[in-house]
């Protein structure tokens, strides 16, 4: 029997945690199967095989802070049929682009004693803003079964089924009562839904990590936090963390001063 | 003059961007440099004017695979520098968590990343196809671990249930139940694993390194104890800048944590098993023996076993706290800002992983420094590799560019978690 030409898969890394590509490691019971029904070409953190493009699908992660890495990207965009970036770096820049709002010089010499050594931006950017890039999925770190879900339609040639809701929603949905009504401040009605409402039904508000909906109402959602008791430093710190580069939680941060 | 540069462009197998370039003149290796291109992401100078609380959710995501260490280093060093103590079943579901971590992170390292260095592999899936059982038996661990982190954190990477002070909400014992079943055929995955690994033919290679951990006074050391070394170190954690410092080294641009007065040493499930052989239980320490592994062990190779030992502890040790759990009255202790300075220092899986934070009287971060495992370990695998290679000399190229990978996956790196520091591997000659 002639083998099948198995899709190939490519797995790439910019600055990040490994979170994200991690995930993938994390499907326990279905990595084997994966790894039959796709040829995994390229993915450092987990094979020494290192295989040449052209890939069907690559998985970018991480966000970009050197010149170097601003190349590289597209180099990985024309070897790649589909691109997509998994996770808050790769999608809106990560917790590093809080550099963006501050002199990124001054940073370096705050943490390494030789500062001109370390070459590096002075933002750090998502892969949209330097190639052209066919599906974002969100979350600090993205939800496993999301990746199944996108790596299976991609292969498949179909739109992934990836909800466009609020975490508020997927607290209806799994049952939680309201931790706002309980008097703590929640990011749920202006975050992307996709973990599944973990932090409220940890008696805890979201934070955001899934980054912010489409068109969220988020001038709304911090006046109630300040009915709340939450300050404006709290509202400008929450909303500038894993997506601070994110434009509705940049802009809302903003509005909030430090 | 017979001159050869071994390279490795992007060391597959370990977490984050590194590469290795190996300088060998007549035989003799007369540099190896570990060198991280890895983007520096700036975690001590962001952290700056955040608030204390936010600390343990921002410094998990210096690394998707140990973040568990991260939220246990910074809130330990905020609890002091705010004056309190979280102690009783808050302390002990703290090490239960870690027991997660340690088991996700060995069984991902031991078996899929580490395990095909020694049998011929160049992945776990590949091996699959020949140790399909041993590589099942190690996902269905590492999948144990991770629920642990799941039924106690909320999820798996960056958990969200650690705050300082103690949890968000801890669990009824009620949702425990599955995870102890899990656990229990987890332990016998692990037992297996030891088995498995310690039959791996190891090179003969030892070097007599300075081996630092916790210690503490009744248990094998996670998440708190004296730091201390088998060459006399024995300070609190407090006092570990008057110990250790990043240094440059010449011809480098690197900065590497040393010990001021010794130089290298070497940190992670060696040091810690040299260091507490008598804090393990008697089993442990039996299966040790039957693994061929003297109470002090100096051969880096066999870390696997080590780490693999500690996955039968982590188990176990997992399974205890969860018979003895009764749930507390509060999920975590009340705080109060005010100024001060906390150190914190617990055992990540790749070693100590050390935190000191600076605070202001509204409880805003004035100052941060944390020093990863890897950038401890980093001058200590250099010296490795310089070894290795000057005993390999009957190898070929490739043989020795695989001898080195294997080297430095002895270390589990974890190259994100040392993002901020860097080495550039330029080489003039």
């Amino acid at each position: 029997m002639a083998e099948r030409r198995r899709p190939r898969l490519a797995v790439w890394k910019f600055a990040s945690c490994d979170g994200c590509q991690l995930s993938l490691l994390d499907c326990e019971d279905e990595l084997l199967a994966v790894a039959d029904a796709v040829e995994i070409a390229y993915f450092p953190e987990a094979s020494s095989v290192m295989a040449k493009g052209p890939y069907d699908l690559s998985l970018v992660e991480g966000s970009i802070t050197t010149a170097h890495d601003a190349e590289r990207v597209h180099k990985i965009r024309r070897q790649s049929k589909f691109l997509v970036t998994i996770g808050a770096c790769a999608t809106a820049g990560g917790i590093q682009a809080l550099r963006n709002f501050a002199d990124v010089n001054e940073f370096v010499a705050a943490v390494y004693a030789s500062p001109q050594y370390i070459k590096t931006l002075a933002t750090s950017t998502p892969i949209s803003s330097h190639v052209k890039v066919d599906f974002e999925l969100n979350g600090c770190p993205i939800d496993r079964s999301q990746l199944l879900e996108v790596i299976s339609a991609f292969l498949a040639g179909r739109k992934p089924a990836i909800g466009n809701h609020t975490v508020c929603i997927e607290c209806k949905l799994r049952g939680t009562v309201c931790v706002m009504v309980q008097g703590t401040p929640c990011l749920g009605p202006v975050t992307h839904a996709g973990c599944g409402a973990i932090c409220p039904s940890f008696n805890r508000g979201c934070y955001g990590c899934f980054g912010p909906k489409e068109r969220p109402n988020t001038a709304s959602l911090a006046a109630e936090w300040l009915k709340l008791g939450a300050t404006p430093r709290d509202l400008h710190r929450v909303f500038r963390t894993f997506n601070a580069a994110a434009e509705p939680f940049r802009q809302e941060a903003d509005a909030h001063g430090d | 003059m017979a001159t050869k540069t071994i390279r490795v462009d992007y060391i597959a197998r370990v977490e984050g961007e590194g590469a290795l370039e190996l300088h060998i003149k007549d035989g003799r290796a007369t540099s190896a440099k570990l060198a991280i291109f890895e983007p520096p992401r700036l975690f001590e100078a962001l952290l700056r004017g955040r608030g204390f609380a936010e600390a343990p959710d921002i410094t998990a995501r210096i690394c998707g695979i140990c973040p568990v260490a991260y939220q246990m280093s910074s809130v330990h060093a905020m609890e002091q520098a705010l004056g309190v103590t979280v102690d009783g079943q808050l302390r002990a579901l703290r090490r239960l968590l870690y027991c997660g971590e340690w088991i996700e992170s060995h069984a991902l390292h031991v078996v899929m990343l580490h395990a095909p260095d020694f049998l011929g592999f160049q992945d776990g899936i590949q091996m699959a196809a020949k140790h399909g059982d041993a590589v099942r038996g190690g996902l269905a661990l590492k999948k144990a671990g991770n629920e642990l982190m799941r039924v106690l954190g909320g999820r798996e990477i960056h958990p969200v249930n650690v705050r300082v002070g103690g949890f968000y909400r801890v669990p009824r014992r009620a949702e425990f139940a599955p995870i102890t079943e899990q656990l229990k055929r987890a332990r016998e995955l692990a037992v297996a694993t030891v088995r498995w690994v310690a039959a791996f033919p190891f090179p003969n290679y030892q070097r007599d390194y300075e081996f630092v951990s916790l210690r503490h006074p009744d248990e094998y050391p996670i998440n708190e104890g004296r730091i201390v070394s088998n060459r006399g170190l024995d300070i609190t954690v407090d006092e570990y800048d008057s110990e250790f410092e990043e240094r440059h080294v010449a011809h480098s641009t690197a900065l590497q944590s040393v010990l001021k007065r010794r130089g290298s040493y070497l940190v992670g499930p060696l040091a810690r098993y040299n260091l507490n052989f008598d804090r393990l239980p008697a089993d442990v320490q039996d299966m040790a023996r039957e693994s061929g592994l003297a109470p002090v062990c100096r051969n880096p190779f066999q870390s696997i076993i080590v780490r693999a030992l500690e996955l039968v502890y982590a188990c176990d040790e997992a399974l205890r706290i969860i018979a003895a759990y009764e749930p507390p009255d509060a999920p975590s202790v009340p705080l109060e800002p005010r100024a001060g300075i906390g150190h914190g220092c617990t055992e990540a899986p790749r070693g100590i992983l050390y935190h000191r934070y600076e605070i202001d009287d509204k409880g805003a971060i004035v100052t941060a420094r944390i020093s990863a495992p890897t950038s401890q370990n980093q001058l200590s695998i250099e010296e490795d590799l310089c070894e290795v290679a000057n005993q390999s000399s009957d190898l070929s190229d490739d043989a020795l560019r695989d001898r080195c990978e294997q080297t430095i996956r002895n270390y589990d790196p974890c190259i994100s978690c040392s993002c901020h520091f860097l080495k550039l591997a330029v080489h003039r000659e």
